[in-house]
């Protein structure tokens, strides 16, 4: 399995060439990074060169990178897409970072595989990416007239409103949230060698 | 004739649910119609939307197994499965190798489990009521499997990151004498329970085939049946890979892709088993792939049993970073007691990285995609649902069709709200 990812990670770098700003095999899958001025034209070439033929988009997610320790991404918003290549059976992750924090934006791949379609809406809904070229970017997750995007680093886990029936008004109303977010387990980052010193 | 009769044509636009007993749940689809035809479908999703994917990351890795459960709830031990396969690859442990039989296993028991559900309600929505009673009675009895290992008939929680949480039972729970259930009953019930929970599985791939041909007899050449799935939703090869497509969606549509035999996870190497392939890719031949696979799980359930009953050994990893010491141990010593504190309060660390783990679900291919910056909670996990997919080619799917079609499509996409929801 790896002698494939390897040589599908250079055939990649011998088409895309300096498009690819970044490529890695890490548990037994390969991940290139693109750049968001090129995603959509990489989309296409690994849908339709002959060698390449990723006939699936089985996954498009978006990221919040804005609190991830350890590592520093430029910008703040990816998204990450999963492909299959039925035919040669082989996947691959391609990731592309947004440019602008405020306005994130990429390129839609609707055109390209139709599969996309829903899980664009879902990273809007979820993240605000906005997918240029999307043919009908709604929210698809979350509520009518929802405000915000729930899925950001910076959405608190409870939500800003909750709902209730109102007896009075015998219907149902919204409010501002009246539960308090705790943390039981607290996130907690250790380094490498944590536990490993004088195990016996 | 002066005068001229000026028909008003105008479409329809009705919503179908979201409390419609065929909708499988919660789904409002919005269908403009000319007259019965359906001219678009515009299925409004997120009813059900719980948010498992930003809950997993305000919990640690093992807290989130239980949630797993509740996405696909008719095929709750394969989502487990991808989720603690995620884990399990990004840390790089070895799982047992009985365990792993074990998961297949029950893979393959929720397989039929979900099956039985699939077919037994879709011919219950378009006028097959006989059905879903005959598949129920044959869930019941893995429920009860379900029950013996975990204690839960549905929401098992079993899988755990580096093996299942225990070894299966010897003893089969019996059925007792009540009110309601007289010794004679109670001793016909548990005739087949007297053993352990491998003999009653044995047992059950016994019985399972001649089931099968009673589902067939009921619907395989029933005129009624066939009337409403022939020629109905039909989706070429190419469209269904363009629409993304997995499980037996894709294979009815006559593409020979299973994660189980193309990229083998666990030990489904070493097990025979067939995979149904359809040919029209309408409702009809993804009925038949479902029935099909129903006895080639029952297969593979039995290749399990024989090697479980010869092969005794750990069913979950000795590495206590990951899985807890055993109980006894953890009274006696104090290393052990440490693993199962930090285990439990701080929970496992997991080292930074990403990693994508699909399973061949029942309903097609269901992933994770986890990603972890090496604390003891996830920092993004995506789930990959297969229903989310098929739902989405809904407006494909139902364009042209009658309205009555609309519910056989739904069926045959076998869609569950936990699952597109999330």
């Amino acid at each position: 399995m790896s002698e494939k990812l390897e040589s599908l990670r250079q055939l990649l770098a011998a088409k895309l060439g300096d498009k690819i700003q970044h490529s890695v095999i890490a548990n037994g899958e390969l991940t290139v990074v693109v750049p968001a001025a090129e995603y959509m034209a990489i989309a296409y070439l690994l849908r339709d060169d002959p060698d390449l033929r990723f006939e699936q988009l089985v996954d498009l997610t978006g990221l919040d990178y804005s609190t991830f320790s350890g590592q520093d991404f430029s910008t703040r918003f990816a998204v990450a897409v999963h492909l299959l290549s039925v035919s040669r059976n082989l996947r691959l992750r391609v990731r592309a970072l947004a440019p602008d924090d405020s306005f994130p934006m990429l390129d839609s791949l609707c055109e390209v595989w139709p599969s996309a379609n829903w899980f664009e809406r879902e990273a809007f809904d979820l993240f605000g990416i906005v997918f240029r070229g999307h043919p009908d970017l709604r929210r698809i997750l979350t509520d009518y007239g929802f405000v915000g995007y729930p899925f950001r680093k910076d959405f608190p886990i409870s939500g800003y409103v909750e709902m209730r029936y109102d007896q009075e008004q015998g219907r149902v109303v919204y409010q501002s949230v009246t539960i308090e977010p705790r943390e039981n387990t607290p996130r907690i980052v250790r380094d490498d060698n944590y536990g490993n010193s004088g195990r016996g | 004739m002066g005068i001229q009769a000026v028909a008003e044509i105008r479409n329809y636009t009705i919503n179908f649910g979201p409390q419609h007993p065929s909708a499988h749940g919660v789904l409002r689809l919005v269908l403009e119609l000319d007259g019965e035809v359906v001219e678009r479908a515009d299925p409004h999703i997120g009813l059900l939307h719980r948010g498992t994917e930003k809950l997993a990351e305000t919990r640690t890795w093992v807290q989130s197994v239980p949630y797993m459960d509740r996405l696909d709830y008719v095929s709750m031990m394969c989502n487990e499965h991808a989720y603690c396969m995620a884990i399990e690859k990004l840390i790089g442990i070895e799982v047992p190798i009985r365990a792993q039989y074990i998961r297949v296993l029950y893979d393959e028991i929720t397989r039929i489990l979900n099956h039985l559900l699939a077919v037994g309600t879709h011919a219950l929505d378009i006028g097959a009521m006989t059905m879903v009673l005959y598949t129920f009675r044959e869930r019941e009895d893995l429920m009860d499997a379900y029950e013996a290992v975990s204690g839960a008939r549905m929401h098992a929680a079993y899988y755990r990151p580096g093996g299942v949480y225990r070894d299966l039972p010897d003893r089969m729970p019996q059925y007792e004498v009540s009110k309601w259930k007289s010794a004679k009953t109670v001793e016909q019930l548990n005739e087949n329970r007297q053993g352990s929970l491998l003999d009653f599985l044995d047992d059950f791939t016994k019985r399972f085939p001649r089931y099968v041909d009673e589902y067939e007899t009921l619907l395989t050449d029933n005129r009624i049946w066939k009337q409403r799935t022939v020629g109905i939703g039909v989706v070429s090869p190419e469209k269904a890979l363009a629409l993304g497509f997995s499980g037996v969606m894709l294979r009815g549509s006559g593409i020979e892709w299973d994660v189980r035999k193309k990229q083998p996870y666990e030990v489904y190497d070493q097990l025979d088993f067939d995979i149904p392939v359809g040919v029209e890719g309408d409702c009809y031949d993804r009925y038949l792939c479902r029935i099909e696979e129903m006895r080639q799980s029952n297969r593979i359930v039995k290749q399990c049993i024989e090697w479980l009953r010869k092969n005794p050994g750990p069913v979950i990893s000795s590495d206590h970073k990951v899985a807890p010491p055993p109980r006894e141990r953890m009274k006696g010593n104090m290393e052990e007691l440490i693993h199962h504190f930090k285990l439990f309060t701080e929970g496992m660390h997991v080292p930074a990285g990403e990693v994508y783990a699909p399973v061949e679900h029942p309903k097609g291919e269901f992933g994770v995609y986890a990603v972890s910056d090496g604390a003891n909670k996830p920092y993004r996990l995506k789930l990959r649902s297969p229903g989310f997919v098929h739902l989405s080619a809904m407006d494909e799917m139902s364009r042209g069709h009658m309205i009555a079609d609309v519910v056989a499509i739904i069926g045959t996409m076998d869609i569950v709200f936990g699952d597109v929801d999330r």
